[in-house]
């Protein structure tokens, strides 16, 4: 009797196979597996598709807002860079300019200068002509008048006819 | 140790109600326990959720071992509800057995080899249908010719030959680990001393079947895969 038992088929050692078992079980677990499919596995998978898909969009977008944040920082960096040199040359031409103005500046000072002191020059010159203008004309009348008096003084006959002779001479000469 | 079996005829169909009743129970808990832990859904996943996934990702390794997951993720779902209802199965026997008037009522349902050999057909079965259906009925047909033509009737007799051994690997194993149980209990606690020199094998045996309820639901999931992934698979 006990090892009866352990032979293979002595539970089922009746009489025949019991094909109703083999039936309902066949279908039990055909049910079994497309009622899990419907009520278990599927919104499990699903949520678990979802959550892959959730953390792969998340990875995703941290990349994609890394590599923004990367171009932002390099664009703001280049920027930097830019309005630096820009400064720069700001300066620069602001010292250049500054130069060619100082420049201009001392030169149309330096021109003023001249010309001023051309004009001085040149008002000095007529005031110095006119003086002597002046002064000549004055000569030539004080010198007529002293002439006057002196011929008036010492003119006499004699003198007078010594004169005349003189120039007549000469005249009579250069023919 | 020898239990009478519970059979009726219905429609020119032996039925052993233990059986019948057996797999019911064991579907019914399979069935809630899936339902029940995957009702409150969440991407942050808790509790039984977590449990259930990792079930599932556990299959899916197996099914990765095997074969591409472009081939094999059609077969997810067959895999997990598998290895639970045999787990579920192998685990029922353990605790108790319920004799009524010497007719065994209360077993796992896989110390039944009609159980564990129908098992072990519907896969053997569902390898052959997805091989013809994945890959042609040609391509399918040339395997049983492979490597040499004269291979074929070894091929034919594999096939048998696996199909037995998958439904009695699980059939035996269970089998022994309840009739070793029934053993203690009935044949060696008669009396009081003898219930306590039964108590501690009692106690390691059954520790012992839980590892191997869930051995062998794993290697009941394992060599489903392979011998599913032997036929549709074109690359072995």
């Amino acid at each position: 009797m006990l090892t009866n038992s352990f032979v293979l088929g002595a539970a089922a050692a009746h009489s025949g196979v019991n094909w109703g078992d083999i039936i309902f079980q066949l279908v039990m677990f055909i049910i079994l597996m497309v009622l899990l499919k419907i009520f278990a596995w599927g919104p499990l998978m699903g949520i678990m598709k979802q959550r892959e898909e959730h953390v792969a969009g998340e990875i995703s977008a941290a990349e994609q807002s890394r590599v923004e944040a990367k171009k932002l920082l390099e664009e703001q960096r280049s920027l930097l860079k830019e309005a630096r040199s820009e400064a720069q040359v700001l300066i620069e031409s602001a010292k250049k300019q500054g130069d060619i103005q100082r420049e201009e500046i001392i030169a149309v000072a330096r021109t003023e200068a001249d010309r001023m002191k051309e004009s001085a020059k040149l008002e000095i010159e007529q005031q110095k002509e006119k003086a002597v203008a002046a002064i000549r004309e004055q000569v030539a009348s004080l010198s007529v008048l002293i002439a006057s008096k002196v011929i008036e003084k010492e003119l006499n006959a004699a003198d007078q006819d010594k004169l005349i002779n003189e120039y007549i001479q000469e005249a009579g000469d250069k023919r | 140790m020898h239990h009478e079996a519970p059979i009726v005829t219905f429609l020119g169909l032996q039925f052993n109600l233990a059986n019948i009743l057996m797999i019911t129970i064991a579907t019914a808990i399979v069935f809630l326990l899936a339902v029940l832990s995957t009702r409150k859904l969440a991407m942050k996943p808790t509790g039984m959720q977590n449990f259930m996934e990792w079930v599932m990702d556990f299959v899916k390794n197996i099914i990765n071992s095997t074969m591409d997951w472009k081939d094999g993720g059609r077969f997810h779902i067959l895999g997990i509800t598998i290895i639970m209802y045999i787990f579920v199965s192998n685990m029922l026997g353990l605790p108790f057995s319920i004799v009524v008037d010497g007719v065994l009522w209360w077993k796992s349902p896989t110390a039944d080899p009609a159980v564990t050999l129908t098992l072990a057909t519907l896969i053997v079965g569902l390898s052959h249908f997805y091989g013809v259906k994945m890959r042609g009925a040609g391509a399918y047909g040339k395997e049983f010719f492979k490597p040499f033509w004269f291979m074929f009737p070894i091929k034919i007799i594999e096939e048998f030959a696996n199909t037995l051994t998958l439904g009695l690997r699980l059939y035996g194993n269970i089998y022994a680990g309840e009739i070793l149980l029934s053993l203690l209990a009935a044949g060696l606690a008669t009396g009081v001393g003898g219930t306590i020199a039964a108590a501690l094998p009692m106690l390691v045996w059954q520790g012992f079947s839980l590892f191997v309820g869930a051995i062998q639901s794993f290697i009941f999931c394992m060599l489903t895969m392979v011998y599913l992934a032997h036929k549709v698979s074109s690359d072995h």
